[in-house]
């Protein structure tokens, strides 16, 4: 919980010396609560106050970054239980796990295909995020060798799972400052794998029965220093994994209960009785509060889904998804398609392109500019209207695409006919329907028959 | 051991109890929850969410092959043997939807309306969903025939929006069946039908609220979040968000290319039909997550991966 003001004021020097660049200690203390600077701008604070504030400084859920360079990613941070009451900020993060028992070949295959996986939807690339190396046999060369191969094929974050210390510090020592995740510290080994996390400035999943077990340890690895944790309380399966990981989550942001105040690691394969079962567990977690889900298995038509609900669900509400304004050409239109007007809220563009897509009917699909609105949103807020559409048009040369002057806009705002028809001579607007799904019948019916009309 | 006590929230508020069918036919009771979806330490969920699988009455035209792959054989036969099919698939009910009655396919009447309606009925046992073919006009129609031909078999007639409301209300009243009310992905307009159609009298207890299903990709997030904050207001006590939700995962969830198409995609989306049953069972779980209570279905393995979903979210044995 971040402190009010008037508190950091409390921990400072008091003696307005203006070093920090601020007329006085309470300016500065007022500009830190908004945490628009950094508590190192001033030079005098004491030892004990830099505690103090660093501590309260900790958001409620730990951030925790795994790996290093362009593929390390961060998970944690999160300050709500429901997406619509803020926004959730780093998405979970998808590893896929290979054992020390898998032929050298298959790890470098299942490696290779995880580290190329890419795929773009909205214009953005998505990716999985790490590699889970699990030491299935107890025996650190064959743990340390594995590690060294599969850190010779990818960069992305690695998970290294074992329970023992030896084995961990066989794995660790083959890939020095890349920041892995150590899986797992437990009652029995939390002493070792705290030295081994302090040591290689790791991060370090914490493992127990419970959130009680889970607790403990947790408290014994941070007395020995480590803060950044993940937590894995045990819970496997749908309705276990539900409650447990709600409860951790309820238990950081409302009771502010720093012992549990951590993202949380999951294993969907564990009980599931097939990749698609576990792939559909995968995607709950996403949704309720898992920061890293460990897969088994890893096939692109599970991959691609699986990401498409990460980057739905960590969309900021406040800040829709923007698609960019112009001209897109959907199934391969010709000069007799017809031009479709809507605005750039993804949602509105994925319907209507959804819609012209399923019809079967080539169409080019005009985009406007209106900040990421909805139809009527953006209609009632002077976003999209006649001016706006026609400079659209002119902008993107729509009529050197097309041997026709029709254009066709949502029925929603049939009421911007006669502004577009002025601001655009020589076209003619046509009230396309209301709703996006019935856009494949008005295609089939009205714009063909028009289309006929105009060329008799 | 630091002692870790999980604070629970006790909510005010309940979700509507929706009994379907019945008569001399099976029943199926949906709502009742007085906590969020499958929270069991917080309160009670009386009864699991229910899966009803489409059906229609022609063999539809623009189906994804892979649902053409395993409904094939019985679209050809006709919807007695598909409805069957669907029950034997783990359907708790049927959905029929009424595609002939569609100007573009048949613009069938009332007759063949209640024909298709009898035609289920007389095959299964489950509690039925009736669906006009989505052109207001059209609807009330056909929806208004089904309701008088069938009076008391409490069937789930849809869709009854703003436009259309005071028809399909008045029939289901009139008839003992029960409303599917469907607004478009905002929480105010589908608190706004609710109140419109209870304000004529219907009651509570036979209103159904369907949201509408943005597929994955395709406006889920915007679904997902009107379902949690109707299903919050609901326990916050807002009788008027209270009733149980239907969503329609099978038909948004196949209905675009990424469920459709095989060949010109690109190679990272992978085998079609993983692809298009992922693409279902995913945009049906985000919705379980945010409180739906009757989800309509389509691929039988995305109905068995579902219901195992829902099978360990009902579970506190673990
Ligand atoms: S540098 Fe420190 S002591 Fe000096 S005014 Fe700023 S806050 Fe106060």
């Amino acid at each position: 919980m971040a402190l009010s003001g008037i508190a950091i004021y409390k921990l400072l020097p008091k003696t307005n010396c203006k070093d920090c660049g601020f007329p006085t200690c309470l300016a500065f203390a007022m500009k830190l609560s908004q945490q628009g600077i950094k508590l190192s701008a001033c030079p005098h604070v004491s030892e004990e106050s830099k505690q103090a504030l660093d501590a309260s400084a900790r958001p409620p859920i730990q951030l925790v970054t795994v790996g290093t360079g362009e593929r390390a990613f961060s998970v944690g941070n999160e300050v709500v239980m429901f997406r619509h009451e803020k926004t959730f900020y780093n998405p979970t993060a998808l590893a896929v796990r290979v054992k020390t028992s898998q032929s050298r070949e298959a790890i470098a295959a299942t490696v290779a295909a995880v580290d190329a996986y890419s795929v773009e939807r909205v214009g953005i690339h998505m990716r999985l995020n790490a590699i889970a190396i699990d030491d299935a046999k107890g025996d650190p060369a064959a743990f340390a060798s594995c590690v060294e191969q599969v850190s010779s094929i990818t960069k992305m974050p690695l998970i290294l799972i074992s329970k023992d210390p030896r084995v961990m510090e066989a794995g660790l020592s083959k890939v020095a400052g890349r920041r892995s995740l150590i899986y797992a510290a437990n009652s029995e080994n939390v002493a070792q794998m705290a030295a081994l996390a302090a040591k290689h400035g790791s991060p370090l999943a914490v493992q127990g029965d419970g959130l009680s077990q889970v607790a403990e340890v947790v408290e014994q690895a941070n007395k020995a220093g480590v803060e950044e944790l993940v937590l894995d309380p045990g819970a496997r399966g749908f309705g276990n994994t539900l409650n447990t990981f709600t409860q951790i989550r309820r238990l950081a942001l409302k009771s502010k209960e720093r012992l549990v105040g951590y993202p949380v690691i999951a294993f969907p394969g564990e009980g599931s009785i097939s990749p698609e079962e576990e792939a559909l567990l995968a995607s709950q977690l996403v949704i309720k509060y898992a920061g890293i889900v460990v897969l088994d298995h890893f096939a692109p038509h599970h991959a691609y889904p699986m990401l498409t609900l990460r980057q739905n669900i960590y969309t900021d509400p406040q800040k829709p998804i923007q698609v960019e304004p112009g001209v897109y050409p959907i199934r391969d239109p010709g000069r007799d398609s017809p031009v479709l007007v809507t605005t750039n809220f993804s949602l509105t563009y994925f319907s209507v392109a959804g819609e012209v897509d399923g019809s079967g009917m080539p169409a080019w699909l005009v985009i406007c500019d209106t900040d990421g609105l909805s139809v009527l949103t953006s209609w009632a807020a002077g976003k999209f209207d006649g001016a706006k559409i026609a400079k659209t048009v002119t902008t993107h040369e729509v009529g050197s695409r097309v041997d026709h002057r029709f254009l066709l806009i949502p029925g929603h705002v049939a009421v911007l006919s006669g502004e577009i028809e002025e601001e655009l001579p020589g076209w003619s607007v046509l009230v396309g329907p209301r709703e996006g799904i019935d856009i494949p019948g008005y295609l089939k019916n009205v714009w063909t028959a028009r289309l006929q009309g105009a060329k008799k | 051991m630091p002692a870790i006590l999980v604070p629970t929230e006790k909510w005010a508020g309940k979700v509507r109890e929706v009994t379907l069918g019945g008569d001399s036919r099976k029943k199926v009771v949906v709502g009742g929850e007085t906590t969020l979806p499958f929270l069991h330490f917080d309160g009670v969920i009386p009864h699991a969410p229910a899966i009803a699988i489409d059906v229609e009455d022609v063999a539809p035209q623009n189906w994804s092959p892979v649902l053409g792959a395993v409904w094939g054989d019985v679209m050809r036969e006709g919807l007695a043997a598909w409805a069957r099919k669907a029950v034997e698939a783990g359907a708790d009910m049927v959905a029929l939807t009424l595609r002939s009655a569609d100007p573009d396919m048949g613009n069938t009447g009332p007759a063949e309306a209640v024909e298709a309606v009898k035609k289920v009925l007389a095959a299964v046992d489950v509690p039925l969903i009736v669906y006009g073919p989505g052109i207001a006009a059209k609807d009330n129609e056909v929806l208004v025939a089904v309701s008088d031909a069938f009076a008391g078999k409490r069937l789930a007639l849809g869709l009854c929006e703003d436009k259309n409301y005071r028809t399909i209300v008045a029939t289901c009243m009139a008839n003992g069946h029960i409303v599917i009310a469907n607004s478009p992905i905002d929480i105010n307009l589908a608190k706004q039908l609710n109140i419109l159609i209870t304000d004529m009298d219907m009651p509570g207890d036979r209103i159904l609220m369907d949201p509408t299903t943005g597929a994955l990709g395709y406006g889920l997030e915007y679904t997902y979040s009107v379902m949690e904050r109707l299903r919050v207001a609901a326990l916050l006590g807002d009788s008027m968000t209270a009733m149980p939700m239907i969503l329609n995962p099978g038909r948004e969830g196949w209905r675009f290319k990424e469920a459709k198409t095989r060949d010109g995609v690109p190679t990272q989306w992978g085998d079609l039909e993983g692809r298009g049953i992922a693409w279902e069972t995913t945009t049906a779980i985000a919705q379980l997550q945010a409180g739906a209570d009757i989800l309509v279905m389509r691929h039988p393995k995305a109905v068995g991966l579902v219901k195992r979903a829902i099978a360990s979210l009902m579970a506190t044995n673990y």
